[in-house]
């Protein structure tokens, strides 16, 4: 409290954007009273690279390596929403196993974000072991990625009409054999994290959002299925083999931070049901579309495709003018869109909780900045 | 009250359980690995910088100097410059990446019509200046050649053409 004759003040306190909570270089200005915030504002755009304006100056396949460094951790989903809106564009038909070797890949890559997501955010809350065994089952996803893509982290994997690399037996028997391990493995996490008491405390009602305020402010992914709205790009409109799958879509009750903790920690298991199923089902064939021409040219033309990445709703959009380059391409980033909501649920809350609501929110900087 | 005490306790107990895992890992074999001393394999796939493959039948590279790769390099890092050595044939004279600008997509072995590229498993690329990560792929095909006791292909001589002269270091398209 006040003194008596002293002037109310408020404190102005940076978080970031060097700061290691924040994930990248992001910059909230918190204004304070006392331990309590009162107004947080987040300034954006230090890791601006004009990925959009880089498409207008190179040909369709050129953008390509651009699609695994928008979001470093969900590269795959990228690399996938851009191929198929320029198949789209142009017609390309994409064969179906390459189809399926998509969709393995990219929930492969699913899980690694989810993993690395549930190991740093509970290095924000204090817990260091649970980030040991998250990177460590990750480290698996990323040999088994390594073998087929040739890359562990920035993929660039899928080519218009397909995928330049088959995937071989080794490959499937180490998928399985991971999908098993990680099952295995889920019970140690709930002993681990999910049942912490600590954990509890700090996650159980803090950073509550509500139904309606997901939809006004547009959220997507996890964020707004952990308040109990099942959207998921996946099952609401389906693209790619996603609809030969059998899975669910978990969703929580509250809409706090445990029940995103839970969605995402469900999401891998469901995951790892698309990938066991999809190696089950897994078709002989080609891996490319024929008559894939040597220059991507397609007639003048606009075209939207929506993925489902880990972070929620990424959309393509591309405007062609009949040129071999692009005339505008646009991301529509679900972390930009997530990130939206942190001034309305930080206010009233503890500094220590910004961290925990702001890890919540699972934001990739790069992606919000592009 | 009755809460207060079985919240204590189940939240105790929730740490014994969190403990019981940190024990139940370390007495299982360790995952890590002391990387100086201790190395991995290279996965098949892994992608280091491109290098020529060394056609066994002719012991030397398949390059026609096309420029395709170059073409295609979204990041434009590859300089070729080939040289005709007879009416047919077209070998390049320089073959040059600058590393340091790569993103490793894989367009330039792909886009190849000879197969001529393949990716190295060269992985320490740490240097000290921009110059340490350029690489000259006619440099590493010989020296590759000497080690397989194979013919070294040399490096063809730009022809001289009259009344037209090319200015040195330039600046690519």
């Amino acid at each position: 409290m006040h003194e008596p004759g002293q002037e109310e003040k408020t404190y102005v306190l940076n978080f970031g954007p060097q700061h290691p909570s924040t994930h990248g270089v992001l910059r909230v200005e918190l204004q304070m009273e006392g331990e309590f915030i009162t107004k947080a504002a987040p300034d954006i755009g230090y890791g601006h690279r004009g990925h959009e304006h880089m498409a207008e100056n190179r040909n369709y396949q050129q953008f390509l390596p651009n699609m695994g460094r928008v979001d470093y951790l969900h590269a795959l989903a990228y690399n996938q929403g851009y191929c198929m809106a320029v198949e789209k564009l142009t017609g390309l038909e994409v064969p179906e196993r390459a189809e399926f070797i998509r969709v393995i890949t990219a929930e492969l890559n699913r899980i690694a974000s989810h993993l690395l997501w549930v190991g740093a955010y509970l290095l924000d809350l204090g817990a260091f072991t649970p980030f040991l065994y998250c990177f460590d089952d990750r480290e698996n996803i990323l040999d088994l990625l390594d073998r087929v893509t040739g890359s562990r982290l920035t993929y660039c994997y899928y080519r218009f009409g397909g995928v330049p690399k088959d995937i071989d037996d080794e490959f499937m028997a180490g998928c399985r054999a991971f999908i098993t391990r990680l099952r295995g493995r889920f019970k140690d996490y709930d002993d681990l994290v999910t049942k912490n008491i600590i954990f509890i405390k700090r996650t159980r009602d803090i950073g509550v959002i509500s139904k309606e305020q997901c939809v006004r402010y547009g959220l997507t992914g996890p964020m707004v299925r952990g308040s109990g709205i099942p959207y998921d790009i996946r099952k609401s409109e389906p693209y790619s083999v996603y609809p030969r799958f059998d899975f669910e879509i978990p969703i929580g009750e509250r809409g706090d931070i445990m029940d995103r903790y839970l969605v995402r920690i469900r999401e891998m298991a469901q995951s790892l049901r698309i990938i066991e199923q999809a190696l089950d089902k897994l078709p002989d064939g080609p891996i490319m579309a024929e008559k894939v021409p040597k220059r991507i040219k397609p007639a003048a033309g606009e075209v939207y495709q929506a993925v489902e990445t880990a972070r929620g709703e990424f959309g393509c959009y591309i405007v062609s003018e009949g040129d071999i380059k692009p005339y505008r391409i646009k991301l529509r980033v679900p972390s930009f869109g997530n990130l939206s909501i942190l001034p309305e649920i930080a206010v009233d809350t503890l500094v220590a909780d910004l961290v925990a609501i702001l890890g919540s929110i699972d934001v990739v900087v790069p992606e919000i900045d592009r | 009250m009755v809460t207060y005490f079985k919240e204590i306790l189940t939240g105790f107990y929730s740490l014994l359980a969190g403990m019981a895992v940190t024990i139940k890992y370390f007495v299982k074999p360790i995952v890590t690995v002391q990387y100086p001393r201790q190395k991995l394999s290279m996965s098949p796939a892994y992608r280091g910088h491109t290098e020529f493959v060394l056609d066994l039948e002719t012991g030397t590279h398949r390059c026609i100097a096309c420029e395709m790769c170059a073409r295609i390099c979204p990041s434009q890092l590859i300089t070729v410059e080939g040289v005709k050595i007879d009416p047919k044939k077209k070998v390049p004279r320089k073959y040059v990446i600058e590393y340091q600008y790569c993103s490793l997509c894989g367009l330039c072995v792909e886009s190849c019509p000879t197969k001529a590229l393949k990716f190295s498993e060269e992985y320490r690329l740490a240097g000290f200046s921009r110059e340490d990560c350029v690489v000259d792929l006619l440099a590493r095909l010989q020296a590759q050649q000497q080690r397989a006791g194979l013919a070294v292909t040399p490096r063809p001589e730009a022809r001289r053409e009259e009344g037209e002269a090319k200015p040195e270091g330039e600046v690519k398209g």
